[in-house]
């Protein structure tokens, strides 16, 4: 296909993911708001999250305090936050309007409501909506989107760089919100076992709609152990990092195959791959949890290039 | 007479580009006023050459594209012309562009007041004559002084400032013949500038006269072309006519080293 | 008062093409007719066909209404229409193939040579240059206007990149989709072949060194162009790549595309982007929406583009005076279709005509498009008026005047129910190895009463375009 399809495809995948991304932060942010909690604790967790967004100056350089409707605003309205959902959307249905002719129509349908509803809620006073519908509203479409294009795409090689793109924005996502709140993981923190502490574990299962994902794999007392194996080395968690390298190697391996030439791309995700499926935890907590985040961001960042100078530039030869 | 042409030009690009295409006129255009004697070699570093064909206006064409990443490219021109003086008449060039699409403007030849006053300074009793003076004008107009102009310079700009090269004469002076009904064009060639104005690479108008044809007219050295010049291409201007036009993939600074040597061979 | 053709009813009686719809209309109830109105509307938003046609640029998003009324020719009726529209097509490209080559037709006097040369279409970087089959304009949009029952005009030929084909197809879809009996009950001949038809035609002018099934690909200047959507369509159902000048480069003796599998090479481009901006090595230099060096390998012979660069000599307003000798000049035949009789105010005659009857004339600028810059002089006032003569006299070479033209109706559904409307009619004859036209076209139609103006931008909205089967 097309390098420039290609491209489109996987971008209109990342932003999709990115869209869900943001309803989530807004998820979390909503109940911060909601707990009687310290004023100081209330802004960091707020902070915190916003960082794992990569917008958090910006936030705070527009918004200043970190109250609900601006959070609001944020995460959802702000077409000037590259991350927000109506960003997002927008520039995900840009891509598939670009490419119509590979989407179904039943893709496009859902990608194009998605985008004509938001014009309406953009349009409808804010007073009439509340945050919840906009999280659901989101996750929603997110998931009508995702659900036509596993039903209905043909499974060629389109369908293997819109998952890529998926993949590789949520291990980039993951990976990140489990970074700002690495020092809550960690064992010799002196608040461990307290009541905030739990609290932000709580945060940081939401903020991924695991919470209860977590307690039906693990059981038992919630553990800084079991949380970060959970998210990072669990085959079974749907945005775990490990999950996320597995797709990463399964699409590129196909691609590989379709195409009957390997690129530069296979390998890099193997390695990734072989990694990832040798480590244990308690090695991701000799290396540092931060450590280990910030090389795992910066080798999928890598993938994410090579990805990109093997298909998407046009200058495969 | 017969001349020997060796002509490279280098392009340098920093950060290197993800590819070149070019476009050249840098075969000697087939007419009785030259014919090549022997090999006619382009050569481009590292250059995927495209097919050659003929234009509409008679000049040998073809493009060359190289693949990235691309820091230098070499365009290298050698051979031997063996040139005949026609009294400045171009001929025996087939050609299917006819004479009257060569009146229309472009914008490093639109006329402006200055422009205008200048044709209309022009007399003669038929064309030939007239373009004769029109050239003279321009001459009289633009001083031959390298250096106080560029490739972007238009004829309305060299006028005001009085000074100039070839390219520039060449410009104000097909200006001025259009204006005054008679088709013009701009032709790049070579100059064995012995004691000449301009450099080996040089440029030229052409005026078409009824009954005549084409007349090769070079305001910088108040004379038409004869036997130390040679013919590459032609078009509506400069740029149009231009023996090297390329496009480079991605964002670099491009910079461009030009050698041209026009000899005598000893026979 | 003048007195407009109605293509449903002749005086006072329904015409035969129409019989079936009579019933239709008034057997529709008020309510039915909304829900179905709303229907067709919820169903071009969903399918994303939201573009502007013609070049009148504006909101890419925006909808063009569309009228469920269909308009109908019997077969007798497109017969004729077919032979005209033919006929004109092929003059206009033998006009193209002589022009860039030795120009009999200005030899002989039977125009202007300044015209020709000297026009800002004519493509000096073609003269000489031959296309596969001769043929420069491959699609051809003919736009017509009927006056009676066989007074069919032709208001201008756009040899170019004539847009709205998919207004055309969608249409006929949505008009399936919404009244299944009608295509039960009237013998409808189908369009929907035309994007197979362009395909062959483009398949037919692959060069010569392409060896087997020639690549096709639509060239689009992007998705930010108002007729994106016809450009994705057409490359769907035709089943070709849809590129941008970015996915295409040369390389050798060919045109290639960027594909995740490495360079795959292009034989024939449909371009939908102007001459000046397809190639910047030949053309504009500033164009970011070409291929560099795609000049070359055309006139090489290395890759087909259709249309041919340099085919607009043919339809300039100016040059549109003389297609009537064209037809003669070339074939031999006395032309089926009319000319508007135009006036051009460049020469000082008819320029003094022209100003004289202002009132009475419409006014275009020589290369305006949409409807704009256009004087309707029995519909405008006496300070238009004025205006445009100001305009003239200033810049008369600028101007062409045409006779108000009675431009037929056809029934419309407005808010009280249905009343006739003014229409107009773009064919698409596709050339290549042969000469083709599927039955129909695009209708346009005046929504607002009285309105002649049918574009778009305008107030115009479309229609389902009816030939039926004899």
């Amino acid at each position: 296909m097309l390098s420039r399809t290609a491209d489109n495809l996987y971008w209109l995948a990342r932003y999709m993911e990115r869209a869900e991304t943001a309803a989530r932060l807004l998820d979390v942010g909503s109940r911060i708001a909601m707990l009687p909690n310290s004023e100081q604790g209330y802004r960091n967790e707020w902070e915190a999250l916003l960082r794992a967004g990569g917008s958090a100056d910006a936030f705070a350089r527009r918004y200043g305090d970190p109250v609900q409707r601006n959070i609001e605003s944020h995460l959802f309205f702000d077409h000037d936050n590259p991350s927000s959902v109506v960003s997002s959307i927008t520039r995900a249905r840009e891509n598939g309007r670009i490419v119509r002719t590979a989407l179904t129509t039943q893709v496009w349908d859902a990608l194009n409501t998605a985008f004509q509803e938001l014009r309406q809620i953009e349009r409808a006073p804010r007073s009439s909506q509340s945050l919840s519908k906009l999280t659901e509203w989101t996750m929603q479409h997110a998931a009508m989107v995702r659900g036509a294009i596993d039903a209905t795409l043909l499974r060629n090689d389109g369908w293997d760089f819109l998952n890529l793109g998926y993949v590789l924005e949520r291990a980039d996502s993951t990976a990140r919100l489990l970074d700002v709140k690495y020092y809550v993981l960690l064992p010799n923190v002196s608040f461990v076992g307290s009541g905030l502490d739990n609290y932000q574990w709580r945060t940081l299962l939401r903020a991924m709609s695991l919470h209860r994902a977590f307690h039906w794999a693990y059981g038992g007392e919630v553990t800084a152990h079991k949380i970060a194996d959970f998210l990072i080395l669990n085959s079974q968690t749907p945005r775990g990092l490990r999950p996320c390298v597995q797709a990463m190697t399964f699409h590129l391996e196909r691609l590989g195959q379709a195409y009957g030439k390997p690129s530069g791309a296979q390998q890099a995700a193997q390695a990734l791959r072989a990694q990832i499926d040798a480590i244990t935890i308690e090695r991701v907590f000799d290396e540092g949890l931060h450590e280990f985040l910030t090389r795992f961001i910066r080798e999928v960042s890598d993938l994410g290039q090579t990805i990109h100078d093997s298909y998407l530039s046009g200058d495969m030869r | 007479m017969r001349l020997s042409v060796e002509h490279v030009t280098t392009y340098r690009y920093d950060p290197p580009v993800r590819g070149v295409v070019q476009s050249h006129r840098l075969v000697p255009t087939e007419c009785l006023n030259q014919t090549v004697i022997g090999d006619w070699v382009v050569e481009v570093s590292g250059g995927i050459a495209g097919a050659p064909f003929k234009d509409g206006a008679g000049d040998m064409i073809r493009g060359w594209s190289l693949r990235g990443p691309v820091q230098e490219v070499q365009v290298t021109v050698r051979g031997v012309v063996e040139t005949r003086d026609q009294a400045g008449v171009l001929r025996g060039l087939r050609e299917g562009i006819p004479p009257l699409a060569w009146l229309g403007e472009t914008a490093p030849t639109a006329p402006n007041p200055a422009l205008r006053d200048l044709a209309a300074a022009g007399v003669g009793v038929d064309g030939l004559a007239l373009a004769h003076d029109l050239a003279r004008l321009v001459a009289e107009a633009i001083t031959w002084t390298p250096g106080c102009t560029d490739a972007a310079t238009t004829a309305a700009e060299a006028l005001a400032l009085g000074h100039g090269v070839c390219q520039d004469h060449a410009h104000a002076l097909i200006c001025a013949a259009r204006l005054r009904d008679l088709p013009a064009r701009y032709v790049s060639g070579y100059l064995f500038a012995e004691g000449a104005s301009g450099e080996a690479a040089h440029a030229w108008a052409e005026v078409w006269i009824e009954g005549l044809g084409w007349v090769g007219f070079d305001p910088a050295n108040r004379c038409c072309p004869d036997e130390r010049y040679i013919r590459l291409g032609c078009g509506m201007d400069a740029e149009a006519a231009a023996p090297i036009r390329g496009v480079a993939r991605g964002v670099a600074a491009e910079s461009m080293q030009i050698a041209v040597a026009v000899g005598q061979r000893q026979q | 008062m003048t007195t407009y053709f109605n293509e449903m009813m002749d005086k006072g009686a329904v015409r035969a093409p129409y019989a079936q719809l009579q019933g239709w209309v008034e057997q529709m109830p008020a309510e039915l007719r909304n829900l179905k109105q709303a229907e067709a509307e919820a169903l071009f938003r969903r399918i994303g066909i939201t573009f502007a046609v013609y070049g009148e640029g504006g909101d890419p998003d925006r909808l063009i209404p569309f009228d469920m009324f269909p308009r109908v020719f019997a077969a007798q009726e497109w017969f004729r229409l077919e032979r005209g529209i033919k006929q004109r097509a092929r003059a206009l490209n033998a006009f193209l193939a002589d022009v860039y080559d030795r120009g009999e037709i200005v030899r002989a006097g039977r125009i202007p040579a300044r015209l020709v040369y000297l026009n800002e279409a004519y493509e000096k970087a073609v003269a000489g240059f031959r296309p596969p089959k001769g043929v420069f304009s491959h699609i051809v949009g003919i736009d017509l206007v009927r006056t009676g029952p066989d007074d069919f005009f032709v208001l201008e030929d756009n040899c170019r990149t004539p847009s709205g084909v998919s207004y055309m197809l969608e249409n006929r879809e949505i008009m399936m989709r919404m009244f299944p009996e009608l295509f039960a009950s009237n013998r409808i001949q189908p369009v929907e072949a035309y994007p197979e038809i362009l395909r062959r035609t483009l398949a037919s002018v692959a060069p010569k060194k392409c060896p087997g099934e020639p690549n096709i690909v639509i060239l689009t200047p992007g998705h930010f162009n108002s007729a994106y959507y016809e450009h994705s369509f057409l490359a769907d159902m035709m089943g070709v790549e849809l590129v941008e000048g970015q996915d295409l480069f040369v390389e050798g003796e060919h045109v290639w595309m960027r594909t995740t599998e490495g360079p795959r090479r292009v034989d024939v481009i449909y371009r939908r982007i102007d001459d000046a901006f397809l190639d910047p090595l030949c053309f504009r230099p500033d164009s970011m929406l070409g291929v560099p060096g795609l000049m070359d390998i055309y006139r090489s012979g290395g890759v087909s583009i259709c249309s041919a660069p340099g085919a607009g000599v043919a339809d300039d307003k100016a040059v549109y005076t003389f297609v009537p000798e064209m037809v003669r000049f070339y074939l031999g035949e006395e032309p089926i279709l009319q000319n508007v009789p135009t006036w051009q105010c460049a020469k000082a005659d008819e320029r003094k005509y022209v100003l004289e009857h202002l009132g009475d004339l419409v006014v275009k600028e020589v290369h305006g498009s949409g409807g704009y810059g256009m004087l309707v002089g029995p519909k405008s006032t006496k300070a238009e008026i004025e205006t445009f003569r100001a305009k003239i006299t200033d810049d008369p070479d600028n101007y062409i005047a045409q006779p108000t033209l009675a431009l037929s109706t056809v029934p419309t559904f407005v808010d009280e129910g249905v009343a006739p409307r003014h229409v107009d009619l773009r064919p698409y004859c596709l050339v290549g190895e042969r000469i083709e036209l599927v039955p129909g076209g695009l209708t346009r139609v005046a929504l607002r009463e009285g309105s002649l103006v049918v574009n778009s931008s305008q107030g115009g909205g479309v229609k389902d375009t009816w030939v039926l089967a004899e």
